[in-house]
Order: structure tokens, then sequence, then C-alpha cells
């Protein structure tokens, strides 16, 4: 009988050099597959075992997921970015001419990261508000609740930071009005305007600050919470499956009984 | 001669309650079962397929959009040319436009600061957690509340002629009001969601609402000076 590619990735996971990288061995038995997730440092933030429920798209959306998605698109594509990019005046900006005339395919990589994160800010809403309204942050998941606020201000930060590196009309101006709200802070609005730039206005210093924050410090946060989102979803006990609302199911039972009456 | 037992002895152990339990079922009863145990898939491989899938569907998507539609670039930064309007992206442009009814410290810094502390604070109220339907209980009292809240954030928008937010409140209250009409026996399934949905879903939905269309009036009906615009007629 022919090989199928499936018996070629059987006998790799078999091979001592594999089983010295991937601690949960081989076998396709339940105990392998729970120990394929535990045994790996990254997987084990996950539950070995998700309710069969909350994997239909209707439950989550996936929004989540895609939102995990769009960072991990915007960690490629804003690294393969950084290797062409010098965060000074003006030099940033014929970096941008540069990525959009001479890098090969260097247009449509900048294309990939702008519009990206433009969707990963559009789905961390999105999938706030979806569980918000399937009642997900219902105790024990306060806390993961109050980290996804902290994803949310992280991501607009990060979007907010990588607003200003092209150096164009577009991106001052859209930082300068940005930064004047700062200013508006009682008394500490001109100390943190002056932290955020580096000066009084957004300059050679403010590119520099927000490519620190953009590439360096917003990202290792968002991955360090990421990764403490992802850890407390099965410490929480897994994906919330209760009904989202409990008067819902009485209210609609209550109903059919009336509809059922009137007949 | 002994007795024959009378019972079967079974342990189990749950780490988070007790270390062990020990049970002792006698023959005249049988074990019972209150819990059924869902059905679940194996993260690995099916759920994380799943989800590598969805990223890739995804993934797809955004470079079709990226090779068809370019991001944009404007000329170099000049701090002495100011372009008319100037907007922040698009997703402050719901602040941007409350910065043109109010001061700054309102509309940049108490309202952001009010709405992070709404969201952060959901979880830990019993009202949000039992989310009964808001008006199922004590309906008299709690419409006279929301006649109160409605009314005055009505004249308070309007006195700021503050339309674009007036509008969807109104809307949403309007809603409200229908749901407080409705019961769970209502007989249409629409009233009988509405009569079911809580506080929270109230504040929320409004909070959607009214960030939808501040970020679309922003986004495509502001122009020089910030002054109305219709985006058909540029
Ligand atoms: C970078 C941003 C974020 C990423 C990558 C992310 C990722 C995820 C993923 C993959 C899940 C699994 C289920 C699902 O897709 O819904 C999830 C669940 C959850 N997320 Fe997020 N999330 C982010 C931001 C947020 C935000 C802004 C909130 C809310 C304020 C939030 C609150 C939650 C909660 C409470 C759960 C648990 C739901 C449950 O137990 O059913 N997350 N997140």
């Amino acid at each position: 009988m022919a090989k199928t590619i499936g018996n070629y990735f059987d006998e790799l996971r078999g091979t001592r050099v594999w089983r010295s990288v991937f601690r949960g061995g081989t076998g396709s038995s339940t105990l392998r597959r729970s120990l394929a997730i535990q045994q790996n440092v990254f997987l084990h933030l996950f539950s070995t075992k998700v309710r069969r429920r909350m994997v239909g798209l209707s439950a989550t959306w996936y929004l989540g997921t895609l939102t995990f998605g769009t960072f991990l698109i915007l960690v490629v594509t804003g690294i393969l970015l950084m290797l062409y990019y010098h965060p000074s005046v003006p030099q940033a900006y014929a970096d941008m001419k540069d990525l959009q005339f001479v890098v090969s395919s260097g247009l449509f990589l900048r294309n990939l990261h702008r519009w990206s994160a433009h969707a990963m800010v559009f789905l961390v809403f999105a999938h706030m508000f979806k569980v918000f309204y399937r009642g997900a942050y219902r105790p024990p998941r306060e806390f993961n609740w109050v980290i996804g606020i902290i994803l949310l201000l992280v991501t607009l930060f990060l979007s907010y930071t990588g607003y200003l590196l092209p150096w164009d009309q577009l991106a001052f101006w859209a930082i300068t009005v940005g930064s004047n709200i700062a200013s508006a802070v009682p008394l500490f609005g001109n100390k943190i305007h002056f932290l955020m730039l580096g000066g009084n206005l957004v300059n050679a210093n403010a590119l520099l600050r927000f490519y620190v924050l953009h590439c360096m410090i917003l990202p290792l946060t968002a991955i360090l919470f990421i990764a403490i989102h992802f850890w407390r979803i099965r410490k929480d006990g897994g994906l919330y499956a209760q009904q989202s609302e409990p008067k819902t199911l009485a209210a609609r039972a209550a109903g059919s009984a009336a509809a059922k009456g009137a007949q | 001669m002994t007795d024959p037992k009378d019972f079967i002895a079974g342990t189990d152990s749950n780490a988070r309650k007790s270390p062990t339990r020990v049970v002792f079922v006698t023959r005249r009863t049988s074990a019972q079962v209150k819990v059924t145990d869902e059905d679940q898939l194996q993260t690995y491989p099916e759920v994380l397929f799943r989800a590598a899938v969805a990223i890739e569907v995804l993934g797809i998507v955004l470079v079709l959009i990226s090779l068809l539609f370019n991001a944009p670039l404007e000329g170099l930064a000049d701090p002495s040319h100011t372009p008319n309007p100037a907007k922040a992206p698009w997703y402050f442009l719901g602040l941007q436009e409350m910065l043109h009814y109010f001061p700054p410290v309102v509309a940049g810094v108490l309202i952001p600061t009010l709405v992070v502390i709404a969201l952060v604070v959901i979880p830990y109220f019993n009202i949000n957690v039992e989310a009964e339907g808001l008006f199922l209980k004590d309906r008299a009292r709690r419409l006279r509340i929301f006649y109160a809240v409605a009314i005055g954030l009505s004249v308070f928008l309007l006195f700021f002629d503050v339309y674009v937010a007036l509008v969807p409140t109104l809307v949403v209250a309007a809603v409200m009001l229908v749901a407080a009409n409705s019961s769970p026996e209502s007989s249409s399934a629409f009233r009988r969601y509405l009569a079911s949905k809580p506080l929270s879903y109230w504040i929320m939905t409004w909070f959607l609402v009214v960030l939808f269309v501040l970020t679309a009036v922003g986004t495509f009906f502001r122009g020089p000076g910030w002054s109305w615009v219709w985006p058909w007629r540029s």
C-alpha cells in the first residue's frame, strides 16, 4: 500500500531526533495527544480538550483566534520591515519610498503590515463585544476580561505608535492631533506630552521613542499578556459554555408554553 | 464463615477539592451520575487544526487586500503645513468627534478614562453576573430611573449640540421602552428576547451604537475645519 503523508509524519515523529525535541512521543492515543499539548512549553498554555460546541463557528466566531492571527502576521511582516527602516528624520520617509519602488515586494510587505494592523484593531473590538454578548466575562473569568482590556489598550497603542513611523504628512499630523490630547490631562498634561514625544513637538526624538515602543516594548507586552490570556482560559475551566443570559432560557420556555396555551 | 461484602469501594481524586475521595456504595443503592461530561475534542490535533485553518483563511484575505490596495503614503512630514482637516487614525475618530463638542479634558481625558474603568468593572458587579432582564423586577421604579437617565442624557447632548450622539441615544432608548413593555410571555420572539436583556446589555449596546456612529461620522462626514460634508458630494 502506498504511504500517505500521514504515515511519513508518523515515521518522522518516531525518529530519535524528533523525540529528543518534542517530549510528547509518538502515537495517536488520547494519552499521546494530551501529552503533545502538556509536554510543550507553548501548547501547554491550552487545555488538552475543548468542548465540542465551543469549537463551532457560532460560539466565538473565532474572533480571538483571528486577532491572534493578525498579530502573528504583524510580527513577521514587522520584522521584515525593520530590515529596511531607519527611525530617523528624514531617512524614515525615504525608506518608505524605497519600500515602494526599490525593494522587491516591499510595497506588498508594507501593505500587508498596514492592512493587518487595521484588521487587528477591528478584530480586537469585535472579539471584546462577542465575549461580552455571550456573557463570558462571568466569574471566574473576571480577571481574564481585565487582561483583555489591557490587550485592547496595548493593541491601540501599537497601532498608534506605528502610525507615526512612515513620517509622512498623514503620520505627522495624526500624531500631533493625538498627542495634544495628552496635554489636556490635569496637572501633569504637559509633562506627559513632553515625555511621550521627547520634546514639545513631534520631531526626530518622538520618532525614535515611538519606534522603540512600537518595535520592542509594546510587542513584548502584548506577547506577555496574550500568553497569560490563553493560560487563564485553561485555568478558568475552558471557554465559557453556559447559556449567556440565564433568563433567556426561562423566557423562551415560558414563551413557548404561552404559545402552546394559545392554540 | 464471614458475610459476603455488602459494599463496593472506589476512589477518585480531584486535586482542587480534596486530594482523594473514597466512595462506598452499598448493595441496596446504586451509584448515580449527576453530571455527564460533555462531548469534547482533543486540542491536538483537532482544535489546533481548526485554528490554523481560520488563521490561514484570514491570511489569504489579507494578502488579497494587500495585492489590490496600496497603503497610503502622503508627502514628507512638514510641520509648517497643516492639512485641513488633520485626522487621527479611524479608531480614534470617535474621540476626535467628541473633541469637536467638548473641551480636551472632557473629550480626550475624562471620557476615555471613564470608558476604560466602566469596561474593567463589568465582571465585578453581581447585577451583571446574574444578568436578569432589566424590567422584569421592580418595573415601576426602574422605569422611573430609566426615564430620568434617558431624558437627562438627551437634554445634556442637546445642550451641547451633540446630535450625532443624541440620535443613536434616542434610538436605543426607544428600543428599551419596547423592552419595558415586553415580558417573557410576549407572543413575539423578538420581544421575549428584549425582555430578557439585562442592564449591562443596554449600556454596552448604547456604547457600541454611539461609538459606531461617531466613528463613521468622523471618518466619512467631516471635512475642512471639521465641518459637515456629504461623502458622495466631494
Ligand atoms: C490581542 C488581543 C487578544 C487576543 C489575541 C485574544 C485571544 C483570545 C482567544 C484566542 C480566545 C479564545 C476564544 C475566543 O476566540 O473567543 C479568547 C478568549 C477570551 N478573551 Fe480574548 N483576546 C484578545 C483581547 C481580548 C479583549 C480586548 C477582551 C475583553 C475585554 C478579551 C476577553 C476574553 C475573555 C473573557 C475570553 C474567555 C472567553 C471564555 O471563557 O469563553 N480578550 N481571547
